[in-house]
């Protein structure tokens, strides 16, 4: 089934490709929730449903909508008048291929490092929420702490605000 | 005989694919079950639209279309021939493909959530384990649909509606989730089919279902009020109230176009219906035990009806909510109230089987309705104004 | 308690729903053109002119007088008058309109031309479905299409014609009397005058 990865592996590179390249900001935007889908599917091709589902939930009905948000309400809907190649180019690429560079070395060691299967795990959501209690917790209780601290901080902002009118 | 009639349609598709080769049989099978369901629910589509038509008129002390055939059944032939026929304006300054995908992206994702769906014994096009997220997701995707359809449009009002109806989307997004994981919870499972043949067993004949024990009441009162905020119907339909914003993030639309939006809407309102009926209604589950010979998919498709004629009902009776109104409601009320179900919830399950749990349960999420109601919905005394200039 | 409004008014929703098959009450729509209101007898919408007994030219009140030509506020009555006379309800000869029409395009239905009418002539019609596919004269109503019978009159405002024609019964009433009267009191100097030159005649 490899035409099927190739043909994904397309999608997702073109549309972030085309979040990078575009002017309209907004266009930049939906292509990039292009890319999310196409890394959605992917997921689901990998027989990952509740990954690949929760990608969507998350990344496309949240994520996106932010991003987009985010532009609407500062001044980024404009198209720029200079080009979208920005003056410190170089060492944007520099940075990314480093991070590029850690992220290969980071996966293709741990590919040693799993046990030998030759089976497919079944990685059911009951399976997953038995993981999340039991051997993760640590992990999940940190990401609970630090979205409630990014919710309290998000009201404080906006009542710190509604404060300074009075 | 009583078996056959049940699946009836299943047979008939075996029946189908026997006539071609084995390595056709499951691409055309599931070609097959996509056509019926794209044929089905507009069909049941055009039958909601005239039956809100009529329905609100009956309450509103008038009939409703009458004239184009026996009853105005032809309407929504007429409606949809009148769509067809209109000419598609797409302003010169709006951003011409985002404006056609918008429509389009909005169909197909609000199709893909009939995929997962009980509608009958053995009647679901894909029985996956994750079926309650994938329902989800797609229905999260849809507000990326309404907001590109508005911010497409270049026009103020559009965008102010796409922008406060994506608000209203996310703000109940969140209990709607909350009040079906209370199901997900109880059941041990995502997986719809599962959910529907727990609750396919009776006591007295009486059935299980879900929305018969006090957490489940709960949860369906939350699923509704989330699910008619989720489908912009009213009293939660400030975006595209036609007093309020033109027609919000559908000014721009005409023609096609905005008949696909109302398709949209009217089939994603049939799906959320199809969700709550799987997980509070028993699904295909008759709801006595003696009445186990009518077939399954009937008890389905009127249940889903029956949603929809409550949906139609809650439009007659409610005033429109205002924007902070709503999401007040939705902060302060009905998300705390879901949060409080699901420790109820878990509350039962820890409690023995009994009349205790029963009375335990029940009062907690009384008391906990009262006093949300008292706290959360107090409006506040207003004071002298206070005024901010633009800077 | 928080949501019972909602309840109750899902009960009046249902209420009406389910009485709107039962009950006239609860379903008030009229379905024009099938069924019509009747109109109540105040209804006015374009003038008539009234003729008494059968015959429309014989009986025509109007006398062609122009005061509702003059009073008529967007002017749309056009009055000629005619060269001789007939006799009207006391008997008097009157002249009458040889033309009389009235545009009811432009007729905006103030009633100021029957309020000025001294004769009763012109009374407010209830004829409303008047539409009409002639865009050049469909609209202009000449002397023989405004003139309807007085038993239409009564049968569209009963109360008004009563009245009318009761006054209308005691004018002639009151002008037979003075007629007889004068007639007596010509009679009776005729008679004075006829018997003087008979007693002078007589004396002489």
């Amino acid at each position: 089934m490899t035409i099927v990865f190739y043909l994904l592996a397309a999608i997702t590179v073109a549309g972030a490709l085309a979040a990078m390249l575009l002017k309209n900001t907004v266009h930049c935007a939906l292509a990039l929730t292009v890319a999310f889908a196409g890394l959605a599917i992917q997921f689901l091709e990998l027989d990952a449903q509740f990954a690949g589902f929760a990608q969507i939930l998350v990344y496309i009905g949240a994520v996106a909508i932010l991003v987009v948000f985010a532009i609407l309400l500062t001044r980024g809907s404009e198209t720029p008048s200079e080009g979208v190649f920005s003056k410190t180019w170089l060492a944007g690429l520099a940075v990314a291929a480093a991070v590029f560079a850690v992220l290969g070395w980071a996966v293709l060691n741990s590919a040693s490092a799993l046990p030998g299967e030759t089976a497919k795990p079944v990685v059911s959501v009951l399976e997953i929420g038995n993981a999340l209690m039991d051997r993760y917790v640590l992990p999940l209780e940190i990401v609970a702490v630090l979205l409630t601290s990014a919710l309290i901080g998000a009201v404080i902002v906006a009542r710190h605000e509604k404060g300074s009118a009075k | 005989m009583i078996e056959k009639a049940d699946q009836i349609f299943v047979i008939l598709l075996h029946w189908i694919l026997s006539f071609l080769p084995a390595a056709w049989q499951p691409y055309v099978g599931v070609f097959i079950c996509v056509a019926t369901i794209i044929c089905v629910f507009p069909a049941l589509f055009a039958i909601a639209v005239l039956l809100e038509r009529k329905g609100l008129g009956r309450m509103q002390n008038r009939f409703g279309p009458n004239r184009v055939g026996p009853l105005g059944i032809f309407q929504p032939v007429a409606d949809g021939l009148k769509s067809l026929t209109k000419e598609d304006i797409v302003p010169t300054s709006a951003d011409a493909v985002v404006h056609f995908l918008a429509p389009v992206f909005l169909v197909v994702i609000v199709f893909m959530g009939y995929a997962v769906l009980p509608m009958g014994r053995n009647m679901t096009l894909v029985n996956m384990d994750a079926g309650l997220l994938f329902f989800f997701a797609m229905s999260a995707s849809t507000e990326l649909s309404v907001f590109m359809a508005g911010w497409s449009s270049r026009n103020k009002y559009s965008l102010l509606g796409a922008m406060r109806a994506v608000a209203q989307m996310i703000s109940y997004e969140v209990p709607l989730l909350l009040s079906s994981l209370v199901i997900v919870m109880m059941t041990g499972s995502m997986n719809l089919g599962r959910i529907v043949d727990a609750q396919n067993q009776y006591s007295w004949g009486l059935p299980h279902w879900y929305i018969f024990t006090p957490w489940g009441f709960a949860a369906f009162l939350l699923y509704a009020i989330a699910t008619t905020a989720e489908s912009n119907r009213s009293p939660f339909d400030l975006p595209e109230g036609e007093s309020e914003l033109v027609a919000g993030y559908f000014t721009e639309y005409s023609g096609f176009k905005f008949a696909l939006f109302f398709l949209g809407e009217y089939v994603g309102m049939l799906s959320v219906s199809g969700l709550g009926t799987t997980l509070f209604l028993g699904g295909w589950s008759a709801p006595f035990s003696f009445l186990g010979w009518v077939p399954s998919w009937i008890w389905f498709f009127g249940k889903v009806m029956m949603s929809i004629c409550v949906f139609i009902w809650l439009r007659g009776t409610l005033p429109r909510m205002r924007q902070d109104q709503l999401m007040n409601f939705a902060w302060k009320f009905v998300l705390p109230l879901s949060l409080l179900n699901l420790m109820v919830a878990a509350l039962w399950r820890f409690m023995g089987e009994g009349l205790l749990r029963w009375g335990v349960c029940s009062a907690i999420l009384v008391v906990a309705y009262v006093v949300m109601a008292r706290v959360g919905m107090s409006r506040e005394q207003f004071g002298p104004r206070s005024y901010r200039y633009a800077e | 308690m928080f949501g019972e409004g909602l309840l109750k008014g899902l009960a009046e929703t249902a209420r009406n729903f389910a009485g709107s098959f039962v009950s006239a009450e609860r379903l008030t729509t009229v379905q024009y053109p099938e069924e019509r209101l009747a109109p109540i007898e105040g209804t006015r919408d374009f003038p008539f002119l009234v003729y008494d007994g059968a015959d429309w030219e014989a009986g025509l009140r109007c006398v062609a007088c122009q005061i509702c030509e003059k009073e008529c506020p967007p002017k749309c009555i056009y009055i000629e008058k005619s060269v001789d006379k007939k006799p009207d309800y006391t008997g008097k000869p009157q002249i009458y309109p040889a033309r009389f029409d009235i545009d009811i395009s432009v007729c905006m239905s103030c009633q100021i031309c029957v309020e000025v009418c001294p004769f009763e002539a012109i009374k407010m019609d209830t004829e409303f479905e008047l539409s009409t596919t002639d865009r050049f004269g469909g609209l202009l109503y000449d002397r023989k299409e405004l003139a309807k019978s007085n038993e239409h009159y009564h049968k569209i405002h009963p109360t008004e014609a009563a009245e009318v024609d009761a006054r209308l019964a005691e004018e002639k009433a009151k002008a037979e009397a003075k007629a007889k009267a004068a007639a007596e009191a010509a009679a009776a100097k005729a008679a004075a005058t006829a018997a003087k030159p008979a007693g002078g005649e007589s004396k002489a």
